[in-house]
């Protein structure tokens, strides 16, 4: 520390994948800052992350994979990182593709730059088909809304610069599954955001997110969250144009005094 | 409505006002979460003592016996206070969430300062 991009992972319950992650992106990339958010693990994945040379902010319990994810946009605002790579701890998302999402966010024209696995095909494992056809909805509905082709709305693997930071750190960000309806929030925001090809693997162990009776609450929740986003569209367009307010950093000051 | 019932009706809600008073005296119950619970038994006092505007009521809302409108009543109350406490409980939600993140970027920044 202290380098001007920073890779987020958000990480609950992944001693076995965590380490061997940090490694192969540390063999592909030097000049980034690795930070592991250990969302109240029950394992020891703070102290694998830490081995293996990663910063590790630990949540105090388990906070969910938004909260999680929050936390480092806020870490990587508070120490003034120009852009974030957000990715998951489980090894599904390919270290070889974070250099492409840099590529792409680096050239200033855009504010959040999503992975896709749907794009040229480059993925090596076949999702769940109930997970498909939600990811074909949801993918149809932020493309209608948003006005051009969303090939991956459930992607996690993202790169933001500071602007996209500020909106993903504000209490505006749905913590809980932040996925489709984030692109339709962004978008309202207006936010540039777009889409890049990446390769994405079948998870190596552990368990997913999506598992048990979460599929449900998740379908729900994304409707919901899509309806309510197009009912307020002019709060969120003056929250980003008044930075300051949605940082966050008002929250930390607090604690100070 | 005979009057054990108004007597009946008109007990549990003095009770009620005592109880939440008295929570709010000894700082158990902050006044924020007492007006509603307050409304509520000003609301079944005047309806139990007031008689005809019970009657209204029922005519109004096509209920065929008072006992019904108070019953239905009830039932708005605990909806509304329920939802209400729903709204406090996703913000309270959202502050422990803030102060969890910032507590733990703060004791991250703590050790790493230490580790020097």
């Amino acid at each position: 520390m202290h380098r001007k991009i920073i890779i987020v992972i958000p990480a609950y319950n992944e001693e076995g994948n965590i380490g061997p992650l940090i490694h192969r992106i540390r063999e592909k990339l030097h000049d980034v800052d690795i930070l592991v958010i250990d969302d109240g693990s029950a394992d020891h994945t703070s102290r694998a992350a830490e081995k293996a040379g990663a910063i590790v902010v630990r949540l105090p319990f388990n906070m969910g994979y938004g909260a999680a994810l929050q936390t480092g946009f806020k870490f990587a605002l508070r120490y003034r990182y120009q852009y974030v790579v957000q990715m998951d701890a489980d090894g599904q998302h390919d270290t070889g593709s974070i250099r492409t999402l840099l590529d792409e966010i680096k050239k200033e024209d855009v504010d959040v730059v999503i992975g896709s696995r749907f794009m040229d095909n480059r993925t090596t494992y076949k999702s769940p088909l109930v997970r498909r056809v939600g990811m074909g909805i949801f993918g149809k509905i932020a493309s209608v809304i948003t006005g051009r082709p969303v090939t991956d709305p459930t992607s996690g693997f993202q790169a933001l610069n500071r602007d996209a930071m500020r909106f993903y750190a504000s209490p505006y960000y749905p913590v809980d599954y932040p996925d489709a309806d984030v692109i339709i929030m962004l978008h309202r925001a207006g936010l540039r955001i777009r889409e890049v090809a990446v390769t994405m693997h079948a998870r190596k162990e552990g368990t997913s997110m999506h598992s048990g009776l979460k599929p449900v609450y998740y379908v729900f929740k994304m409707f919901m969250s899509m309806f309510v986003t197009l009912l307020r569209e002019d709060k969120f367009v003056k929250r980003i144009v008044a930075k300051e307010e949605i940082t966050h950093a008002d929250t930390t000051k607090n604690i100070r005094s | 409505m005979p009057i054990q019932q108004r007597i009946f009706a008109v007990s549990i809600s003095i009770l009620l006002f005592i109880v939440i008073i008295d929570l709010v005296r000894r700082r158990r119950l902050r006044e924020e979460f007492s007006w509603l619970w307050l409304l509520t038994g000003a609301g079944v006092i005047l309806l139990a003592v007031w008689y005809d505007l019970l009657n209204f009521v029922t005519r109004v809302i096509g209920a065929v016996l008072p006992t019904t409108t108070l019953f239905l009543f009830g039932g708005i109350f605990f909806m509304v206070i329920n939802l209400y406490y729903a709204t406090k409980i996703s913000s309270l939600h959202n502050h422990v969430k803030d102060l969890a993140q910032n507590i733990a970027i703060l004791q991250s920044e703590v050790k790493r300062q230490s580790d020097k």
